[in-house]
């Protein structure tokens, strides 16, 4: 891998930072499942910024006849469901509701699971076997479960949900930052940083952290895609935000119209499907793009 | 005689159940190469480590001081020693191939150092980043201190690691075995390069090696190790001219020369002299470690190690052979 680095860097590594930027552009541009993902990822987010201007009002508002096909009425070009509720504004505000859910849970998720992972990895010891012991007692419960209790406790609002998705899904962050850390704590750079008079939190964040970055980045594009499933599932069984339209939400609604007016669920679901195949993409591409001896940069 | 930069004072290290490092004692002066030399496993690197305090978890100082201009580095607290190590005190490794970490540049990583320890803008920790590499023989230094270790010869990689251990201009720096890893070439170069910029910084080296030519070429004394104790320490010059303890003398002779080419044939035809036995049957000696594989032992080896004894010509030996060659013909005669 490093001899295939080697022969590419008087040409790749060239020039200053700034230049190398542009390199990591174009690396990024000749990977075209990354390319695909990102295309998808940004036009979910640019919809979900753009709701407020495509369609204004609250999406919750009866607007048109209710159960209109998509295309049947020019003004409602993807129907109305079983109350008249405008179905394109429903998922243009629906995409907010699930990006933003989906990232601040996965970022909960990933700075618990990082912070917990690191210690346990690097300190070793009484404090390693605590901190697996802990994060083993959460892995014992059901995520989804998990979600539900903390839901049910507080309340069915936005950030609750986060937060409540972001706790459930740490355990799986700290077990790979964990053994991570484990193998890299022995590595000889990091015999070489304790030389230097290096501590511990130097160490971790600015030698190791970088090194580790790779696959939880990976794993962090997952866990959003995960928080979305998770957000549309709680949503779906009704227990999402009420004052909020989900995408889960609309499936739970076009349920029982499922064999008239399949539309209603195959929309949302498309459109959960469709973001969180994106974000795995991305995940991927990054994972290749990232990753300094991979020869692509 | 001039105050010693470091030194060490019955030094003991022990892992659970195990002495490995018996109590060993030197100094080095500043400015000066200072060689401890030894086989694998005969504690070298573990005293070195011990010095900066950075042992495998389960090993332990059991007794000892180590001075460094006045601080006791067994005693300090660790916030003292990360103030020493990096700034006053400095290791190079064996391995440059995966001492430099993979991720960064390695102007970067230069650069930590130096912000690590001085309190200076990170621009003008850059720029000192790229002098020193240019000061380490390195071409481009502007360029190649945006690129990744990945992007550096083995030797250059040593370089690297050479110059982010002058950075903050050591005092004391310990090299583990630095050339271990690289060509002969290379080593030459490399050792070269560490030569001169001890003497234009003025830093102490202590070079752990175990071997004898690198010895001869740029250490001004050498200090042997045998089974955890020195066994012989003495100046480059009287070292190689007259190895006094046993075991040194075997490794002189052990090694391929001149005299032995000139007494009979190209090393390949001539068989090396080896000493015999394995360091393994120094556990549970009572007496000298070396004894039993020493050609010249008498029954007083086996009941006490012997201790370092100076002899006049500023080398010490722990042999009571050597030491007092009286003991030897006492023994013979009777």
């Amino acid at each position: 891998m490093s001899a295939l680095a080697d022969e590419h860097s008087p040409i790749a590594l060239r020039g200053p930072p700034a230049q190398r930027r542009h390199r990591l552009l174009r690396a990024s541009l000749r990977n075209p499942s990354f390319l695909i993902g990102l295309v998808i990822l940004l036009v979910v987010i640019g919809v979900a910024l753009t709701a407020d201007r495509l369609f204004p009002g609250d999406p919750q508002d009866m607007v048109g006849t209710p159960a209109l096909w998509p295309g049947q009425d020019a003004e409602f070009l993807l129907g109305t469901d079983s109350l008249g509720r405008d179905v394109a504004s429903g998922l243009a505000h629906g995409a907010r509701v699930s990006l933003l859910v989906g990232f601040s849970a996965a970022a909960i998720g990933l700075v618990i699971g990082t912070l917990i992972g690191a210690v346990s990895g690097y300190c070793g010891g009484w404090a390693d076997t605590l901190l697996v012991r802990l994060t083993e007692l959460f892995q014992t419960v059901p995520t989804f479960l998990l979600v539900i209790v903390i839901v049910a406790i507080g309340q069915p609002s936005a950030p609750v949900i986060a937060l409540a998705i972001g706790v459930s899904a740490w355990p799986t962050v700290a077990r790979l930052v964990r053994a991570q850390f484990r193998s890299l704590r022995e590595a000889e750079f990091i015999a070489a940083a304790r030389s230097l008079g290096y501590g511990a939190p130097r160490i971790i964040i600015h030698e190791i952290l970088p090194n580790a970055l790779a696959p939880i980045i990976v794993t962090g594009s997952l866990m959003v895609a995960n928080a979305i499933l998770t957000e549309a599932g709680l949503s779906f069984l009704n227990m999402g935000d009420p004052n909020l339209i989900s995408w889960g939400s609309m499936i739970g609604d076009g349920r029982p119209l499922l064999r008239t007016a399949w539309f209603l669920c195959a929309l949302p679901g498309g459109a959960i499907a469709l973001t969180v195949l994106s974000l795995n993409l991305v995940g991927d591409g990054l994972n290749d793009l990232l990753n300094p001896r991979s020869g692509a940069v | 005689m001039t105050v010693p930069l470091l030194e060490v004072r019955d030094l003991a290290v022990g892992f659970p159940g195990q002495v490995v490092v018996h109590g060993v004692s030197f100094h080095i002066d500043p400015g000066e190469t200072l060689a401890l030399v030894g086989e694998s496993g005969c504690g070298k690197s573990i005293t070195a480590f011990a010095l900066m305090r950075l042992l495998p978890p389960t090993a332990r100082v059991l007794r000892g001081s180590v001075l460094f201009d006045g601080t006791d580095l067994v005693t300090a607290s660790p916030r003292v020693m990360r103030g020493i190590l990096g700034k006053r005190i400095s290791l190079i490794q064996q391995e440059p191939m995966t001492s430099l970490n993979p991720v960064l540049p390695v102007g970067a990583q230069i650069g930590e150092v130096i912000r690590r320890h001085e309190p200076v803008s990170r621009a003008a920790a850059r720029r000192r980043a790229e002098e020193l590499l240019d000061l380490v023989g390195i071409p481009e230094p502007r360029r190649r201190a945006a690129e990744f270790p990945h992007n550096f010869s083995g030797g250059m990689r040593q370089r690297v690691m050479i110059a982010m251990a002058v950075a903050c201009q050591p005092r004391l720096i310990i090299a583990d075995e630095p050339t271990t890893a690289l060509d002969v070439t290379i080593q030459a170069q490399v050792l070269d390069l560490l030569d001169d910029l001890r003497e234009q910084f003025d830093m102490a080296v202590l070079l752990i090696t175990h071997d004898l030519g690198v010895v001869a070429q740029w250490a001004d004394r050498a200090t042997v190790m045998y089974a955890g104790r020195i066994v012989e320490q003495a100046p480059v010059r009287p070292f190689f001219r007259h190895p006094r303890h046993p075991y040194t003398r075997g490794l002189l002779g052990a090694a391929v020369n001149e005299a032995g080419e000139a007494e009979g044939g190209h090393y390949t035809t001539r068989r090396l002299n080896e000493i015999v036995g394995s360091v393994a049957s120094a556990v549970g000696e009572p007496g000298c470690p070396f004894a039993p594989r020493c050609p010249d032992k008498i029954p007083a080896c086996r009941a006490a190690p012997p201790s370092l004894e100076p002899m006049p010509d500023g080398s010490a030996v722990a042999c009571i052979i050597a030491a007092r060659p009286e003991v030897a013909h006492a023994a013979a005669d009777g």
